[in-house]
C-alpha cells in the first residue's frame, strides 16, 4: 500500500474526523443539533439555522447517482494511468451530495439516479476513502 | 443610494498579439506591461496619469506593474478574488473608485503565457492552495481525480443534458459560432482554421461530455483597459464606452460545487437581474454579448442565467445561427476564449469596446449600442457589465 501515489486528504480538523469514521467503516456527516439539517462538506456552523451545536451522525450509506464526468484525458499526473475514470456525485438519502467514485461500474454503465451504496476502500494505512457500488434495484 | 449608471467609462483598450507556438517571448509581467502601455496610449493619457491599478488574481502585483510603468502616484490598488470573473467585476470597483475620487484613472490589466508558460491544467499539481475551494478541493475532490476546471464544470453540463435534453450538437453550435467569428479576426489564434460540426464531434473526448473543442484555448497574450469618469472621458482621444451598469455575484456555497440546492445557479444568476435593473434595460435591448467561454456549456448556462433565454432553453437558443454575427444575439464576436485566445476575459471587454466604438471592422455588429460582457471564475463566481455607446 506504500506505493499509493494519488492525492490524499490532509487529515486535520473536521476532515480528520470525517476520514477517521470512514476508517472505522462508517460514513458520517455533520448534523445540526438544533434544526436537524445534514451537511457536507464539514462546516463550523449550520448554514441553515446558525447553530454551533452539531454531531457526527451515521448515514444509511445509500444514495443515487446525481451526475458524473468521465476523465478520458487525465489532467493530473497522479491519474495518468487511470483513464478512463469517472468522478461521480452521489446524492445521499439524507440529502447531502458526495463526490466519489464507483468500485464496480465502468463509466459507460453509469446512469443518473442509479441506486448506489457506500463501500470503503483503505488506500493507505491512514486513509480510507468512501466509494460506492451498485445496488440492484428491487 | 449612489447611482453608478453611466458615471464612468472605458477610455482605453490595449492588446498584445495572441499566440501559441513558440510563445510570446515575454515574461508574464512583460506581456501585461505591453498591453497596459497600449491601453494608456489608446486613451490619449500619459502613464503618469494612471493612479489606480487592479491586477488579475495571482498574476502580478500592482507594485511591480507601477514600478515598471513609472506610475509614481499609485493611490488605489486592489484585486477582486473571483478568478475569471475578476476583469468584469473590476470595472465596477474601478468605476466606484473614479466616481468617489479614490483614483482619477484606473488601469486593469490581465495576461499570461498560458501556452509557453505553465499550463492551467498543471496549476493543481503545483499549488493546491491556488484552487477554488482550497482545502475542500484538496480533501474531498482530488483523491477521486476531480482535479481541473473542465471536470468540475462538466458535472453541471451532464446534469443539464439529463434534465433538459441538451445535446452535444448544441454545445457544438457554440464552438462553431466562436470559430466562425474568429475567421473575421486576424489576431485570433484560430483565424484561418475553419471548423465543421464533424470536426467538433470528432475531436477527442477530454472529460465526457466535454470534447477538446468544448474547451478554451491555452494561449499567450495580454489585454488591458483604462477606466475614468464619464466627465473626464469626454475630453479624451477616443469615443468613450459608457459603463452603464455592472454587478457581481457568487453561487451558494461558492467554495463547494456539488452541494448547491440548484446546481445551475451561479453568481450570474444573482448579478444579472441587478445589472439589468440598474441599467433600466432588459436582455431584449442588448445588441451583442461577450460571454466568458471557458467551456461551451458555460456559455449556454450563462445565456440562461443572464435571461437571454429561459432555464433549460439554452440548447435550442444557440442553434440556427442565433448567436452568430447576423443572428438575433451575436455572441463572442471576436472568437472568445474558445477561438480567439484565453486572455482571462479581458479580451471580451476589449471586444465589447471595439463594437461600441464602431471599430470592429469586418465583424462589426450593425448599430451596436448596448452590449453585455460576462465573467465566470472559480466554481461559478459571476460578473456582468452592460456597456453602452456614448
Amino acid at each position: 500500500m506504500s506505493s499509493y501515489s494519488k492525492p490524499l486528504p490532509t487529515l486535520e480538523g473536521f476532515t480528520a474526523d470525517f476520514y477517521a469514521w470512514c476508517k472505522k467503516g462508517e460514513l458520517r456527516f455533520q448534523r445540526c443539533s438544533s434544526c436537524s439539517a445534514w451537511r457536507h462538506v464539514p462546516r463550523e456552523m449550520c448554514p441553515e439555522c446558525g447553530s454551533d451545536e452539531w454531531s457526527w451522525e451515521k448515514s444509511a450509506g445509500k444514495g443515487r447517482v446525481f451526475t458524473w464526468t468521465v476523465a478520458e484525458r487525465p489532467l493530473h499526473p497522479a491519474f495518468a494511468d487511470s483513464a478512463p475514470y469517472a468522478p461521480v456525485v452521489v446524492e445521499m438519502e439524507e440529502g447531502v451530495r458526495v463526490l466519489s467514485e464507483m468500485i464496480d461500474c465502468p463509466p459507460s454503465e453509469l446512469k443518473i439516479d442509479m441506486p448506489v451504496e457506500v463501500s470503503f476502500e483503505a488506500v493507505t494505512e491512514e486513509v480510507t476513502l468512501p466509494k460506492f457500488r451498485r445496488v440492484p434495484s428491487s | 443610494m449612489f447611482e453608478l449608471k453611466n458615471q464612468a467609462a472605458i477610455v482605453g483598450i490595449g492588446e498584445t498579439k495572441y499566440c501559441r507556438k513558440p510563445g510570446s517571448g515575454l515574461s508574464q509581467l512583460g506581456i501585461q506591461l505591453q498591453a497596459a502601455k497600449a491601453a494608456v496610449a489608446d486613451a490619449g493619457l500619459s502613464l503618469k496619469d494612471i493612479d489606480g491599478i487592479m491586477p488579475f488574481p495571482n498574476l502580478g502585483s500592482a507594485e511591480e506593474l507601477a514600478a515598471n510603468l513609472g506610475v509614481e502616484n499609485l493611490r488605489f490598488a486592489t484585486t477582486v478574488q473571483t478568478g475569471g470573473a475578476a476583469p468584469v467585476a473590476s470595472l465596477r470597483i474601478a468605476a466606484m473608485a473614479v466616481c468617489t475620487g479614490a483614483a482619477n484613472a484606473v488601469l486593469i490589466p490581465a495576461g499570461w503565457n498560458a501556452y509557453s508558460g505553465s499550463r492551467a491544467r498543471e496549476t493543481v499539481s503545483q499549488d493546491v492552495s491556488s484552487l477554488p475551494g482550497g482545502k475542500i478541493a484538496r480533501d474531498y475532490y482530488l483523491p477521486y481525480g476531480l482535479t481541473a476546471p473542465p471536470q468540475w464544470y462538466s458535472l453541471m453540463a451532464r446534469r443539464h443534458m439529463h434534465e433538459y435534453g441538451t445535446k452535444a450538437g448544441q454545445l457544438g453550435a457554440i464552438a462553431l459560432a466562436m470559430r466562425k467569428h474568429a475567421q473575421l479576426n486576424p489576431n485570433a489564434v484560430m483565424h484561418g482554421k475553419a471548423m465543421t460540426l464533424d470536426d467538433y464531434l470528432g475531436s477527442p473526448m477530454i472529460t465526457d461530455p466535454y470534447r477538446m473543442f468544448d474547451c478554451c484555448l491555452e494561449t499567450d497574450g495580454a489585454a488591458a483597459v483604462v477606466v475614468t469618469t464619464s466627465e473626464r472621458a469626454a475630453d479624451l482621444a477616443n469615443r468613450p464606452v459608457s459603463i452603464v451598469s455592472v454587478a457581481s455575484g457568487q453561487p451558494y456555497p461558492a467554495d463547494e460545487i456539488t452541494n448547491r440546492k440548484d446546481i445551475f445557479e451561479t453568481g450570474l444568476t444573482i448579478a444579472a437581474p441587478e445589472a439589468f435593473a440598474a441599467a433600466g434595460v432588459t436582455p431584449k435591448d442588448i445588441d451583442f454579448a461577450e460571454i466568458y467561454d471557458c467551456f461551451t456549456f458555460e456559455v449556454l448556462q450563462q445565456l440562461e442565467e443572464t435571461g437571454f433565454c429561459g432555464r433549460g432553453e439554452g440548447g435550442p437558443f444557440v442553434e440556427g445561427g442565433r448567436i452568430e454575427l447576423g443572428g438575433e444575439l451575436p455572441v463572442n464576436t471576436h472568437g472568445g476564449l474558445l477561438s480567439e485566445a484565453h486572455v482571462l476575459g479581458m479580451n471580451h471587454i476589449v471586444e465589447a469596446v471595439k463594437q461600441l466604438r464602431g471599430a470592429a471592422g469586418e465583424r462589426q455588429v450593425a448599430d451596436a449600442e448596448l452590449g453585455v460582457v460576462t465573467g465566470w471564475g472559480d466554481f461559478g463566481d459571476g460578473s456582468i457589465a452592460i456597456l453602452g455607446r456614448s
